[in-house]
């Protein structure tokens, strides 16, 4: 069963010198009580897909086409206060990325919980919403009493453990986790991805996972779609996609990955820059930094298929075979 | 041996801790930060040396210290066998002809209202070393060494035209624009995407042996400094507590803080160990750091009361490979 659904999703943005063209056509399910990671390079529109999701695109995003289903509710049709009532925050929720640098100075934690819970449920109780804070905050691992704490008092992992409490403060079905682990350094990493795997498990709940670092999903997720240039290239289970890598640009993320024990070699990387999204290359968007580019790649545009077993991907070079 | 290229001898950065109106009337004591506490290493010619800690722990002060951005509060920096610790004015400007830094984050380390050209060029204006056609010969060859070809497009360009690895490569450019011998490098791929975090390193690398230039390498991921150091240093706290060639670190790492921050590197294949919380919380103050050895808060193979009370030696346990543990006693 699918909590979430992205069919043909396209957003783009409107800017002086045109559209740029975020999100281009993505597909993708998450299933209940899943983990997906989504990744890719900065600027790929891996965050773009999670603010539509929400609806929260900044006023000159716009999402052309396409079905945002969450269960069998089409959220790009619903109107503001209609997604403000039941969707936003009750059963999605977001840790934004650098959330933990936006907590408000002047404001205690506690208090910064209580509001996001009374803004979605105007009829709880101030009390009844600080117990609910002070319970969150044990959740995830801070002691109840810190609740009067100003955010300067408390650690960078701290606040991050804070702004996840945030998140979860009004029961969500669906967590979206936007980078959550890139500013922390990796003994506070290991801890709060410990921390989401825990709470995923613990309160049953659904998970997308934004990176460009695909040992973070590895830890976390079961299953991950690789994201380009506003398209998805490829999706499978994080086993697939790290033993059989089929789409080029998956190959070139996980060889440029460091691995601790293995030899001290040069890494490799993929040359060159991700594609100016206003106007995109035509055909596969990938084919400009492609070392296996066809004639055909620069003409026309692979579709994402099946290649067996759920496995799916977007490149010529299988689709031809 | 051949001769080092930069020594450290017992280097300490304390920065004092300043005080409200009544606790300064009130407390009799200076507090200090000891953002670094006495530590010893050597820098070979043509060598990458790794820093490696959390936040907090003082490598990127070491890094400042030893540029002379900062000033030492104790200890003694040779250069090139001359000692530089208390240069001044003239003397200071030209050793930093010999010396460069690297900042970890490309979006803040370069002035948004001046065009790439003129950051590039900035060093070799301020050290008066040429001007005219041979200030601009200098700048396009630092461009083109730094694979932002062709210069002439980069040139008239802005600081927040360029992406992230662009923007590094202009720090890197600007570094070497003066064919320094030794170059700081602060976490110079941590702000960058994984997939172009490769190319910067491997540029480096290249730079490296073209100009025969030493690297001081500072970063809290292990993975990469395994990669691109030739000998590690672990650093808690302000001291340092493992130190030895990269190999010996990764392979047989002997201090407990080392052997976490490796459990810690999540990997990205999925049939590998996966990671492990082995240390629990954050690095305590550096105000008022644990008495004995400061890891024993978080130590799991605390063994008594010795690494309460006493501070463990940088003890050599094999060859090259040095420790600070009560454990290897």
């Amino acid at each position: 069963m699918n909590i979430l659904k992205l069919e043909d999703l396209t957003v783009y943005y409107e800017t002086q010198r045109g559209y740029v063209k975020a999100v281009e056509g993505v597909h993708l399910a998450v299933k209940e009580r899943e983990a997906l990671g989504l990744a890719g390079e900065s600027g790929c529109g891996k965050t773009t897909v999670a603010l539509s999701i929400l609806r929260i695109l900044p006023p000159e995003g716009i999402i052309k086409r396409g079905k945002i289903l969450f269960r069998d509710i089409d959220i790009a049709k619903l109107s503001e206060s209609e997604i403000r009532e039941k969707i936003r925050w009750k059963k999605i929720s977001m840790v934004f990325q650098g959330a933990m640098n936006a907590l408000n100075p002047v404001y205690k934690i506690g208090d910064q919980i209580v509001e996001a819970i009374t803004t979605h449920y105007p009829d709880v109780s101030k009390e009844e919403a600080m117990e609910r804070a002070r319970k969150l905050l044990e959740l995830v691992g801070i002691e109840p009493s810190r609740v009067d704490n100003y955010p300067h008092e408390f650690s960078g992992g701290m606040k991050q453990r804070a702004v996840i409490a945030m998140a979860l403060a009004t029961n969500p079905e669906l967590l979206i986790a936007d980078e959550p682990v890139t500013a922390l350094d990796v003994v506070i990493q290991a801890q709060i991805l410990k921390l989401l795997k825990d709470l995923k498990k613990k309160l049953k709940l659904s998970l997308i996972l934004i990176t460009h670092d695909l040992s973070v999903i590895t830890e976390t997720c079961d299953s991950v779609a690789i994201m380009y240039a506003g398209k998805i290239v490829e999706k499978g289970t994080v086993h697939e996609i790290y033993t059989e890598p089929l789409h080029p640009y998956t190959q070139g993320i996980i060889s440029a990955f460091p691995n601790l024990y293995a030899p001290r070699t040069r890494l490799s990387s993929i040359p060159g820059f991700p594609p100016d999204l206003l106007n995109p290359p035509p055909g596969c968007r990938f084919h400009p930094r492609c070392k296996y580019a066809m004639d055909i790649c620069r003409r026309k545009e692979p579709p994402l298929i099946d290649s067996g077993g759920g496995h799916l991907v977007a490149c010529h070079l299988i689709g031809s075979e | 041996m051949p001769d080092p290229l930069v020594v450290v001898q017992n280097l300490k950065k304390w920065f004092p801790v300043r005080l409200g109106f009544f606790e300064s009337i009130f407390s009799r004591k200076q507090l200090y930060v000891k953002a670094v506490d006495g530590i010893n290493f050597k820098i070979y010619r043509k060598e990458i040396f790794g820093l490696v800690g959390e936040s907090g722990s003082g490598k990127t002060t070491t890094g400042k210290v030893l540029v002379r951005l900062l000033d030492p509060t104790d200890g003694k920096i040779l250069f090139e066998g001359n000692d530089i610790t208390s240069l001044s004015g003239i003397e200071l400007r030209n050793i930093r002809q010999k010396m460069q830094i690297i900042f970890q984050d490309p979006y803040e380390s370069l002035n948004p209202r001046m065009t790439i050209f003129d950051i590039v060029a900035e060093p070799l204006k301020v050290l008066k070393l040429c001007s005219g056609t041979e200030l601009e010969e200098r700048v396009y060859k630092a461009l083109e060494n730094v694979e932002l070809v062709p210069p002439e497009e980069f040139i008239f360009r802005f600081p927040h035209e360029l992406s992230g690895g662009q923007r590094q490569r202009v720090a890197t450019a600007r570094a070497l624009i003066v064919n320094p011998k030794f170059i700081v490098a602060d976490e110079p791929v941590s702000m960058l995407d994984v997939s172009i975090r490769a190319e910067i390193l491997n540029l480096m690398f290249d730079l490296m042996e073209k100009f025969k230039v030493s690297f001081l390498y500072i970063t809290h991921d292990i993975a990469l400094a395994r990669h691109v150091c030739d000998r590690i240093a672990v650093m808690y706290l302000g001291k340092i507590v493992e130190k030895g060639s990269t190999e010996d670190i990764v392979y047989n790492p002997l201090h407990p803080y080392t052997h976490a921050l490796m459990k810690a590197v999540p990997n990205p294949d999925p049939n590998a160990d996966r990671i492990e919380v082995v240390i629990k919380g954050e690095i305590p103050s550096a105000i008022n750091p644990p008495s004995g050895c400061k890891f024993h808060t978080r130590c799991q193979r605390y063994i008594g009361d010795i690494c309460k009370t006493k501070e463990p030696e940088l003890k050599e346990v094999e060859k090259g490979h040095w420790v600070a543990c009560h454990l290897y006693d």
